[in-house]
């Protein structure tokens, strides 16, 4: 009985393309060092402002802060087309606002109010977009990597040229399933990036103590799936590798994984002190490798903007979040009736 | 001495199969690992290999036969020396050490799936009309297996969103044969192969279905979903809720559940209590080909998340089912499978063979038990328990799983809950034993719920 192959699903397993070496740092114009300066200070005021609400008992729970890694995402976004979807972890507030989602309704889910997105019913690590492709926010560690997966089976089976963009850590890096969603994907050539964004440390595990192999980007050799390193504190770097990346993905040559090292300056979420590192190494982070650091110090020394216009970028900035919070602050707890709605459609 | 060749049983439930092709003629000299004949089981076609040599003096089962029962004689070996021309069938062997049979499971015999014309038919099941059949309409007789076949193909004909993904559904055409014919007919891009691989698959699944596609993911047997069920639980049910109602996961996680025979503990485990406990997700069991059919449809079609529960030992069975351009069973309402006024058993899935069977030995009595065919486990059908118990007075649940927390307990707890009053006795649990399933034929059958239980529990709750 020979099935008429009408898929790549099915045409395509075993072949590689040669996979692109690595990718090139390509310096950005001045409209690119303002967006990604603008949007990765978006991201640190944010939740700079959320580590502030959780310690006035505003947010509760848990809340994991993007700090430190704010050039993965807004580089990967650059690159990205509409139509492209994010999917993440618990660590998520930083894609949501590089997806463009309103920050309002972001800290206003932090705070359990039915302003956010999801009506206050998901929390900190479980929201949604469907208009702007942001697939959650997921809780369970290593579950959206088969999620992700499965988004880039729908774009094959309707024949799109979008990618998914499937982020994960490298403490997910070590769970099984997302080895049985590599194999898949390489398998029926299915497009989609896997963003390892490793910052070194499983919650209070380093890298070294977890992962027999550290270099997540050969995570992906036994099924041939091409990966790189990125230096993912360079909004450049990780801009230049994703589209490298996205390119491979769209043409139908099968997943990629981009490795992003980067580095969270804050506790793995509110509760932990960090004792499993030095303040130095945090300190030395923050000195030298600070992702909105770097392109600040591009954009006054190439000219693109005074320290004046940075101000008021800051400013513009610092009044979107102080809304936000307002907002969050203010807007009121679901009505009890939520308790029994969207259990089922 | 003659050696008789028996029909094999060539899977576990496997009872009786189709005597397709013989390999060698009378005459040939027989080597042990002969391929002698083909036999069509319900799942696949198998060659049957010889055990014993000399010459193959008689065929007792020509080409072409169906519903060969296991361990019939169907040819005659005869040793050197002997006439091959004047052997005749030994005696057959005693049954001892031959394959457990379900006594209890399948209240009626398997119907034919008749090919050739000498075949007479075996009545299918008498099941009472579902309220959802219009009155005079035509049936065909099918098995469950077929049923949900032809459930699948409609909606993937009607939905092009609509695919079948899991292990070995499309070139094997299912590890149980339910994806039969769905890849000649949809091709590889709808019914889709993958590695053994649950957890990774059904994340995968649960993936697409976010991303609008209305997915069917076979689990070979449910039991296998256990790898898999933190994003059957985590993911797929989840979600909505947390996304403030944007997210929903229009998927059918199906396959068989419970219980199939010897298959040991690991392969046996009932789940309709394990998924009934969550929110977010519906759990659906049919007992009968049409609601196999209808609820599976529905199920499809269904914009949330669905355990569809079905029972390897129902595949082959066989039920009359309405031929209707779009035949729909709606989600969430049980079937009166047999009104009366005594007692009211409540059932489904495979459970329905031991109350059906009950029913007709309670009969005899002068017991007029009224049958519930639940049919789907959550949300659960209240209201048409409540209203049977009202008029009876007495329940019986009947279930293959485990009685801590199954959803017999649960029965329980509703009747007491919404018709205390009206209950002359209290509510009785016919269940599967609190053990790991044996391996042991005898032991399996004392693990399992059987007839001569449910008649003792109905007798108990009428205090006779």
């Amino acid at each position: 009985m020979a099935a008429t192959r009408t898929s790549a699903r099915t045409a395509g397993a075993g072949k590689t393309a040669s996979a692109p070496s690595g990718s090139n740092i390509v310096e950005f114009n001045r409209e690119q060092e303002l967006e990604a300066y603008r949007t990765m200070l978006l991201i640190r005021r944010f939740e700079e402002k959320s580590g502030q609400m959780y310690g006035m008992g505003l947010i509760g729970g848990f809340c994991h802060l993007y700090i430190g890694q704010e050039a993965v995402v807004v580089g990967m976004q650059m690159s990205a087309k509409e139509g492209d979807s994010v999917i993440t972890g618990y660590r998520d507030h930083g894609h949501m606002l590089a997806c463009g989602m309103d920050p309002k309704g972001v800290m206003a889910e932090l705070t359990g109010r039915r302003g956010g997105l999801s009506k206050g019913k998901g929390g900190s690590m479980h929201m949604f977009s469907k208009d702007k492709k942001f697939y959650g926010g997921h809780g369970i560690v290593g579950a959206q990597v088969s999620l992700g997966t499965g988004l880039a089976f729908a774009n094959q089976y309707r024949g799109n040229d979008n990618v998914s963009m499937t982020y994960f850590g490298d403490g997910a890096a070590n769970q099984g399933q997302v080895y049985e969603s590599f194999n898949m994907a390489q398998l029926w050539k299915l497009p989609v990036i896997y963003v390892i964004e490793n910052n070194r440390y499983a919650m209070g595990t380093a890298v070294t103590r977890a992962s027999a192999q550290a270099d997540f980007s050969k995570r992906g050799l036994s099924f041939n799936i091409p990966g790189e390193q990125v230096d993912g504190m360079d909004v450049r770097a990780v801009k230049a590798a994703a589209e490298n990346a996205i390119k491979w993905c769209r043409e139908g040559n099968g997943p990629y994984i981009l490795e992003m090292q980067t580095y969270r300056y804050r506790g793995h979420s509110m509760s932990d002190p960090a004792k499993y590192r030095t303040k130095e190494e945090v300190q030395r982070m923050r000195d030298e490798h600070d992702p909105i650091e770097q392109v600040r110090a591009r954009i006054l020394k190439a000219n693109f903007a005074t320290e004046d216009d940075l101000k008021q970028i800051d400013a513009g900035v610092r009044a979107i979040v102080a809304e936000a919070a307002e907002f969050a602050t203010n807007d009121p707890e679901p009505d009890a009736s939520e308790l029994w709605t969207d259990i089922l459609v | 001495m003659p050696t008789n060749i028996l029909m094999p049983a060539l899977s576990p439930t496997m009872e009786q199969g189709k005597l397709a092709k013989w390999l060698k003629k009378e005459g040939d000299v027989i080597k042990s690992g002969d391929v002698l004949a083909e036999i069509e089981t319900d799942k696949a076609t198998m060659e049957v290999e010889a055990v014993d040599e000399g010459v193959l003096a008689k065929i007792l089962i020509p080409d072409g036969t169906d519903n060969v029962a296991v361990n019939t004689p169907i040819a005659v070996i005869a040793g050197e020396g002997e006439d091959a021309s004047t052997a005749t069938a030994a005696p057959a062997a005693p049954m001892n050490g031959a394959p457990a049979k379900i006594d209890d499971a399948g209240g009626e015999k398997p119907a034919s799936v008749a090919k050739t014309a000498s075949d007479a038919p075996i009545p299918a099941s008498a099941v009472p009309a579902s309220p959802e059949i219009p009155e005079g309409t035509a049936m065909v007789t099918m098995t469950v297996r077929e049923a949900l076949r032809d459930a699948m193909a409609e909606e993937m004909r009607r939905d092009g969103d609509v695919f079948v993904m899991g292990e070995e559904v499309a070139e094997y055409q299912g590890a149980y044969k339910v994806t039969q014919g769905l890849l000649q007919e949809f091709g590889p891009k709808r019914v889709v192969d993958t590695p053994i691989t649950e957890h990774g698959f059904t994340g995968l699944g649960v993936g697409a279905a976010f991303a609008g596609l209305k997915p069917i993911v076979e689990f070979m047997t449910f039991n296998f979903s256990m790898q898999a069920i933190d994003q059957i639980v985590n993911s797929a049910a989840k979600t909505l809720y947390m996304s403030g109602g944007q997210m929903g996961c229009p998927i059918v996680f199906r396959g068989p559940n419970g219980a199939a025979a010897r298959v040991g503990a690991q392969h046996s485990q009932d789940f309709a209590a394990w998924y009934s406990a969550i929110p977010g997700l519906k759990v659906v069991s049919p007992y009968s080909a049409a609601d196999a059919k209808g609820l599976l449809k529905a199920a499809i079609r269904d914009p949330n998340p669905i355990i569809f529960l079905e029972n390897e030992i129902l595949y082959g069975q066989s039920f009359e089912v309405p031929v209707m351009d779009d035949f729909v069973v709606p989600i969430g309402k049980a079937r009166i499978h047999r009104p009366g006024k005594d007692v009211t058993i409540v059932s489904w899935s495979i459970g329905m063979t031991y109350a059906i069977k009950a029913a007709a030995e309670l009969e005899k009595d002068g017991i007029d038990a009224e049958i519930i065919d639940l049919r789907t486990i959550r949300p659960m059908d209240t209201e048409t328990i409540l209203r049977s118990v009202m008029k009876t007075g007495r329940c019986v649940t009947v279930e293959e799983g485990y009685p801590q927390s199954g959803v017999g307990a649960e029965i329980a707890a509703r009747v007491m809950e919404g018709a205390f009053d009206y209950l002359d006795a209290p509510v009785l649990r016919v269940t599967g034993k609190d053990v790991p399933m044996p391996y042991a034929a005898n032991l399996e059958k004392l693990a399992l719920p059987n007839v001569g239980e449910v008649v003792a529990a109905v007798k108990a709750v009428l205090y006779r």
